[in-house]
C-alpha cells in the first residue's frame, strides 16, 4: 500500500479519535464547572428558605415548587394528547394522509425554536388574561412536550408486532379495546420512556416561560398568578451583578442538572435492559 | 387493524368511532398547533411589518426611545453564530460519527454515544451559565488576545479578529452554539452511517480501500443527501436557540464586522427584550423578529426532514 493512502487512513482515525475527545472534553468541563460551583453554594437553606431580595442569602423553596407544579400540569396536559395523537399514527390513521403529514410537522415541532412557542402562549392566554401566570408557563411547557410523546408514543407503538393485533381481533375484540388493553400494554415501555425524557426536558427549559410564567420572588401556590421557577431563576440571578445571587444560581443549576441528566441516565439504562 | 366495525357488529362500534375521532382529533391539535403560532405571530408583528416595510429587515437602527425598529443586528448576528456553530460542528459531528461506526471497539461504542447524547440533554440555560463565568473568560484571557496578534494584522481577515478581547461576542456564541448541536447531529449521522448496507462496505473492504476510502467514496457519497439533512438539523436548532446565546453575546445594537464584537440575534432580543418593552410598536417588532425565526427555522427543519427522508425512500428504510 502506497504510503499517502496509509498517512490518509492514519489521519482520518486520528481526526475521528479527536473529535470524539473534543466533544467529550465540553461534557466534562461543563459538568465539573456545575458540580463544583454548584457544590460550594448548597446549603440545607436552598430547600427550606424564599429566594432572597439582592444582597441577602436564602434559598430556591419557592422556584422548587413552582417548577414541580408547572411540569406536572404539563405534564397532565401534554401526555393524554400526545398518546392519542402517537396512537393515531401508529395504529388508527397508519398510512392516512392526515397522519403523514403530522408525523412530518410533529417533527419539525421537535426542533422548533422554544422561545417562540413562549410567544404564542403569551399571545393566546397572557396578553387576554392580562397578567402572567403559572398556568400559562405549564401550557408553554405542554406544548414543547407534545411533539416528543407524540413521536416515542408513534415508534414504540409500531414496535408491536402485527401477529398481535391480528390475534386480539380474531377475538373479536373492537379496535379501541385491542388498542387500549393490548397494544398499549406490550409498547408501555417506550411510552413511559418517551414521557420520562420529554419530562427532562421541560424541566430545563427556560426560555418558552420567560414571558408566561416570569417569575414571583414570593411564595404562591397560585397558578393563576405569576410564578417562580427554577430555570427564570438561574437565569435572572446568574445576570445580576450580586454574588449570593450567583452563588445561589449555581445551586440551582447543580440541583437542575443533576435532576435531568439522572433522569436521562436511568431511562437509558432501563431501556437497555428492556431491549435485552 | 383498519375498519374494525364489520369485525365487532354488536359490541364497541360506537365506542370504536369515538377512540379514532378523540385520536385524530389529538393529531389535528399537532397540526393546528404549528398553523396557529405561526399565525399568532404573523398577526402581532403586523404592526412592524406595516410601520417599517423592508427597512425593519434592513435597517440596524433600533432604538426604542426614538420608536425606531430595525432588525439587521439581530438578523446578522443570528446568522453568524449559526454559521460558526456549523464550522465546528459539522467536522467534528461526522468525526464522531465515525469513531462510533467504524474505529472504536464494541465496549466502548455504547458509553461513548451515551455520553455525546449527553450533551444534548444538559439544559441550555447550563450552557449560558458556564459560557458566561467559565468560557468567555477563557476566550478573553487565552484565545481572543492570540486571535488579536496573529490574524488580526492580515488584510481581509483581519477585520474578523480585532476588538477588544472581552469574551462576550459572535465568536464565543458560536463556539457555544457549536458545541450544543454537535449531539444532534452527530446522533442521525451515526445512524445513517450505521444502515450503509454493510455488504458495500465488505466490497469495499475486498478491493484492498482503507477506512478513510470507505468512508470518503463509499459511507459519505451514499449517506449525502441524510448527512445534509443532519447538517440542516442543526443549523434549525442553532438559529433558534435562546438562552446560551443570551448569556455571550452581549445585546448590543451595533453593527461591526469584527467576530470579538458583542451582537446579538433574534432570540436573544426577544429573551432580553420582550419582558420589558412598553408600547405597542415595541412589543410588535420582537413579535415580528420572532415570526421571521419561526419562519426560517421551519423552511431550514423542513428541507432537513425531505433530505433525510430521501435517504429512507430509496432505500427502504424510514428515518
Amino acid at each position: 500500500m502506497p504510503l499517502r493512502r496509509k498517512l490518509a487512513d492514519l489521519l482520518a482515525l486520528l481526526f475521528a479519535g479527536a473529535a470524539t475527545l473534543f466533544g467529550l472534553t465540553w461534557l466534562v468541563w461543563i459538568l465539573w464547572t456545575t458540580l463544583s460551583r454548584g457544590a460550594a453554594a448548597l446549603s440545607p437553606a436552598l430547600f427550606t428558605e424564599m429566594t432572597p431580595p439582592p444582597g441577602s442569602t436564602g434559598g430556591l423553596l419557592n422556584a422548587f415548587y413552582g417548577s414541580a407544579v408547572m411540569v406536572l400540569l404539563a405534564l397532565a396536559i401534554g401526555t393524554p394528547v400526545g398518546i392519542a395523537a402517537g396512537t393515531y399514527l401508529a395504529e388508527h390513521g397508519r398510512h392516512s394522509r392526515l397522519a403523514a403529514a403530522v408525523s412530518f410537522i410533529n417533527d419539525i415541532l421537535l426542533s422548533a425554536p422554544s422561545i417562540v412557542i413562549g410567544l404564542f402562549v403569551y399571545e393566546l392566554v397572557v396578553r387576554p388574561s392580562g397578567h402572567f401566570s403559572g398556568f400559562a408557563g405549564a401550557l408553554a411547557l405542554a406544548m414543547i412536550l407534545l411533539p416528543i410523546v407524540v413521536r416515542t408514543t408513534d415508534e414504540s407503538l409500531r414496535l408491536v408486532p402485527n401477529q398481535m393485533r391480528e390475534a386480539a381481533f380474531a377475538l373479536g375484540l373492537p379496535a379501541w379495546r385491542v388498542t387500549s388493553r393490548i397494544i398499549y400494554k406490550a409498547a408501555l415501555s417506550g411510552i413511559v420512556t418517551g414521557i420520562l425524557l420529554g419530562l427532562a426536558r421541560i424541566a430545563g427549559e427556560t426560555a418558552p416561560l420567560l414571558f408566561t410564567a416570569l417569575n414571583n420572588q414570593f411564595w404562591s401556590a397560585s397558578i393563576a398568578q405569576p410564578l417562580a421557577n427554577v430555570p427564570v431563576v438561574i437565569f435572572q440571578y446568574a445576570m445580576s451583578p450580586y454574588d449570593e445571587w450567583h452563588a445561589l444560581a449555581w445551586a440551582g443549576a447543580l440541583v437542575l442538572t443533576l435532576f435531568v441528566l439522572g433522569l436521562n441516565l436511568i431511562v437509558r439504562f432501563f431501556a437497555r435492559k428492556g431491549s435485552q | 387493524m383498519t375498519s374494525p366495525s364489520h369485525a365487532a357488529p354488536r359490541s364497541g362500534a360506537g365506542a370504536d368511532r369515538l377512540f379514532g375521532l378523540v385520536t385524530a382529533g389529538a393529531a389535528w391539535l399537532v397540526l393546528i398547533l404549528l398553523g396557529a403560532a405561526a399565525a399568532s405571530m404573523a398577526w402581532g408583528g403586523r404592526l412592524a411589518f406595516e410601520t417599517f416595510g423592508w427597512s425593519f429587515v434592513t435597517s440596524s437602527d433600533w432604538d426604542a426611545v426614538a420608536g425606531k425598529f430595525g432588525a439587521l443586528v439581530p438578523i446578522y448576528g443570528t446568522l453568524v453564530t449559526s454559521l460558526l456553530a456549523l464550522i465546528i460542528a459539522v467536522p467534528v459531528s461526522i468525526g464522531i460519527a465515525l469513531f462510533l461506526t467504524d474505529i472504536a471497539p464494541r465496549w466502548l461504542r455504547g458509553p461513548v454515544g451515551m455520553a455525546i447524547e449527553l450533551l444534548a440533554a444538559i439544559p441550555s440555560i447550563i450552557y449560558g451559565m458556564w459560557g458566561l463565568f467559565v468560557f468567555a473568560p477563557f476566550m478573553a484571557a487565552h484565545v481572543e488576545p492570540w486571535l488579536n496578534d496573529r490574524l488580526g494584522p492580515l488584510p481581509v481577515v483581519g477585520a474578523l479578529f480585532t476588538g477588544p478581547p472581552i469574551g462576550i461576542g459572535l465568536l464565543t456564541a458560536g463556539l457555544v452554539l457549536g458545541i450544543m448541536i454537535i449531539p444532534f447531529i452527530s446522533a442521525v449521522a451515526r445512524d445513517v452511517f450505521n444502515a450503509v448496507p454493510t455488504s458495500l462496505k465488505e466490497a469495499a473492504v475486498a478491493l484492498g480501500s482503507t477506512r478513510w476510502e470507505i468512508l470518503s467514496r463509499v459511507t459519505l457519497p451514499y449517506t449525502r443527501s441524510a448527512i445534509i439533512g443532519a447538517i440542516f438539523l442543526g443549523l434549525g436548532r442553532a438559529l433558534g436557540e435562546t438562552m446560551a446565546v443570551t448569556f455571550v453575546l452581549g445585546n448590543a445594537h451595533d453593527l461591526s464586522p469584527s467576530l470579538l464584537m458583542p451582537s446579538n440575534s433574534i432570540a436573544a432580543a426577544i429573551a432580553n427584550e420582550f419582558a420589558e418593552a412598553d408600547g405597542e410598536l415595541y412589543r410588535s417588532s420582537l413579535i415580528a423578529l420572532a415570526f421571521l425565526l419561526f419562519v426560517v427555522t421551519f423552511l431550514v427543519l423542513t428541507a432537513a426532514r425531505l433530505m433525510l427522508m430521501r435517504l429512507g425512500r430509496t432505500h427502504g428504510r424510514t428515518s
